[in-house]
């Protein structure tokens, strides 16, 4: 999947950073668009709700409790309790978590190892180059969700081979982008100066070309995050999510949709909006951020 | 222009070529090899030795990729020993259906999102071009299965005036004459696909009306709608449609999803019940089938860039 794509010069925010450094600018446009902030917030809401929620609102998330099966919403169960009993709720936070987890293990995984592959190849040039980047090619002419079918055929999926395979697939754009800017940045004098004092070819990969990247790469890393949480939501649609009593609210969506006809909305419309808005969320983010690291963008 | 043509056609080659080794690979990837995959879980060690000696998977790797790339180039796409049938003729039985349900939506998508992505850059940072990004936020960040699932509530079981489910006819003509069947399937994957082109096509015009030859129409006394239909939609829509090659494979996971929600009986449907009954020729056919697509699709649309900037070619 593609993230969604550059908004031109649309960084219509006034320059009151003035001579602050680089990254406090960058900084402060970020919390003067008023989307980022509403999306970083609603992040950050997620994330409170799934890990310190637990704390507050007591669930059983492991025995069933049959009797007390798909219950409607009701002040005991403010969610309601699903086929086998689960409250509602308390799985909300549970299985965003796992959702939360997955997706920042696979989008941090593939953007590490698509910055290095990209900078590797950039760096390099000439057939270096073009061997690593037809095999991006190829690999991105084969649908992710083939691939990722394929491969979680073959392996019953658990947490870690999960982040695995998501990343296997998601680490082409990053490494595209990162090989760009290396083409770029190899012929800028400080590149070349480290390698006339003698410093090696990975130093100058590692040490100044990777993090020069860095903009680009912390963009592309929150889109991401998005597009990771709805592969997985999407591999759990397709069966091969990861197996109970563990949860995700892509796993707790295509369940709750066997209930369809049955009228149970709880099930169904709770995990499929906390996806949607979480998307969202790391979607404005990664907009924004793009907005304030690209000088070029800015108004003048 | 044809050292242009040559050097991406060589490209393509090569990636047509690396697609077949990374399927390769994932054939020999499968736990007890292919033996195994096609003779069941509980097969004796003689009977995979004899059917390893049978296909040649004895044979060293190197032979057994050329083998099967031969047969490859012949149109053998393997066999689907479950459902007694070659991979080939599965997926023509297929591939029309999904050719339709992609078609229709992306056609359906590009009329709707071309007009939004030019409203959207004409009025930029007003009412509706914040109203058309929250929708495309939106239809974005929702998984295909759940928009597919909330239309189904809306649409057959809230108001039912639409069917909830696919045509279910083997018959091409037959599914055809059942339109209100596929508008739902059509909306879902076409919702996504706006979603994606209208924001690339809001940024594309916002880009070109800033360009010099956009005063100059304007300076000559070109009308407002003159230049934005003359000028800027021409040019803006070159990279929409270089966009279009690229994604293909996107467009077939929707389609896949798309079809397992509606029960539609495409090229989706077939690899996923392949996936689940581990049929594994009909998993690798539809890849190696889908991978070729991908690569011829992404170098017409560079030819067709080429062809219409000039820019590029000399890039």
């Amino acid at each position: 999947m593609t993230a969604i794509p550059a908004d031109g010069d649309d960084a219509a925010l006034p320059d009151s950073a003035g001579a602050r450094g680089g990254l406090g600018r960058a900084l402060s446009e970020f919390l003067e668009n008023r989307l980022a902030v509403v999306g970083l917030g609603t992040v950050v809401l997620f994330i409170l709700f799934c890990y310190l929620g637990p704390l507050v609102y007591h669930t059983d998330q492991t025995h069933l409790e049959l009797s007390d099966a798909t219950l409607a919403p009701s002040l005991a169960h403010p969610l309601g309790t699903n086929e086998v009993g689960y409250d509602q709720l308390g799985r909300l936070m549970v299985g965003g978590q796992s959702s939360l987890e997955v997706g920042i293990a696979a989008a941090l995984l593939a953007t590490a190892f698509g910055t290095l592959w990209g900078a590797v190849a950039g760096y390099a040039g000439g057939f270096v180059d073009a061997a690593m980047m037809r095999v991006v090619d190829a690999l991105l002419a084969v649908p992710a969700l083939f691939l990722l079918l394929f491969l979680s055929s073959i392996a019953r999926p658990n947490v870690g081979l999960l982040i695995l395979v998501i990343a296997l697939i998601s680490w082409l754009g990053p490494a595209r982008l990162v090989r760009g800017e290396a083409l770029t940045l190899r012929t800028r004098d400080y590149v070349r100066s480290v390698r006339l004092m003698g410093g090696g070819p990975m130093r100058a990969v590692l040490r100044h070309i990777a993090p020069n990247a860095v903009g680009t790469v912390v963009v592309n890393a929150t889109f991401q995050v998005a597009d990771a949480i709805l592969t997985v939501a999407a591999l759990s649609f397709l069966g091969l999510g990861i197996p109970p009593p563990a949860a995700n609210w892509g796993d707790m969506l295509s369940n709750g949709i066997n209930y369809t006809y049955n009228g149970y909305w709880w099930l169904i419309y709770p995990p499929g909006l906390a996806i949607v808005l979480v998307v969202v969320a790391f979607n404005l983010v990664g907009d924004a951020l793009r907005d304030s690291f690209d000088v070029r963008l800015r108004r003048r | 222009m044809t050292g242009f043509i040559a050097r991406r056609l060589a490209q393509s080659i090569v990636v047509v070529l690396l697609v077949t080794v990374i399927v390769f690979i994932l054939l020999h990837l499968l736990p007890g090899g292919p033996a195994r995959a096609q003779l069941g879980p509980r097969v004796t060690a003689v009977a995979i030795a004899n059917f390893n000696h049978e296909m040649g998977y004895d044979r060293s790797v190197p032979v057994q990729y050329w083998t099967w790339l031969t047969q490859l180039a012949t149109g053998n796409l393997g066999f689907s020993v479950k459902l007694n049938q070659s991979v080939l003729s599965l997926i023509g039985e297929r591939l029309p259906k999904t050719l339709i349900l992609t078609i229709l939506s992306t056609v359906f998508a590009l009329i709707v999102a071309i007009p939004l992505g030019v409203v959207q850059a004409v009025r930029r940072n007003r009412a509706a071009d914040y109203a058309i990004t929250f929708w495309a936020f939106v239809f974005y960040a929702t998984p295909p299965f759940f928009l597919g699932v909330v239309l189904i509530v809306v649409f057959s079981v809230y108001l039912p005036i639409l069917p909830a489910e696919a045509p279910q006819s083997s018959s091409l003509g037959v599914i055809l004459l059942q339109p209100a069947g596929l508008i739902l399937p059509v909306l879902t994957l076409g919702l996504l696909t706006i979603a994606q082109f209208s924001r690339y096509m809001r940024s594309s015009v916002i880009e070109n009306l800033a360009e010099d030859y956009v005063r100059t129409a304007r300076a000559k006394g070109a009308g407002e709608r003159t230049v934005l239909v003359r000028h800027v939609l021409r040019n803006s829509l070159i990279p929409v449609a270089t966009l279009l090659g690229l994604s293909l494979p996107a467009i077939f996971s929707g389609a896949l999803i798309t079809e397992a929600v509606f029960n539609f009986p495409g090229m989706g449907d077939l690899f996923w019940t392949a996936a689940q009954t581990q049929d594994y020729p009909i998993m690798l056919g539809i890849t190696v089938l889908v991978g070729l697509a991908t690569v011829i699709g992404s170098l017409l649309a560079d030819l067709a860039y080429a062809a219409l900037d000039p820019r590029v070619r000399f890039a």
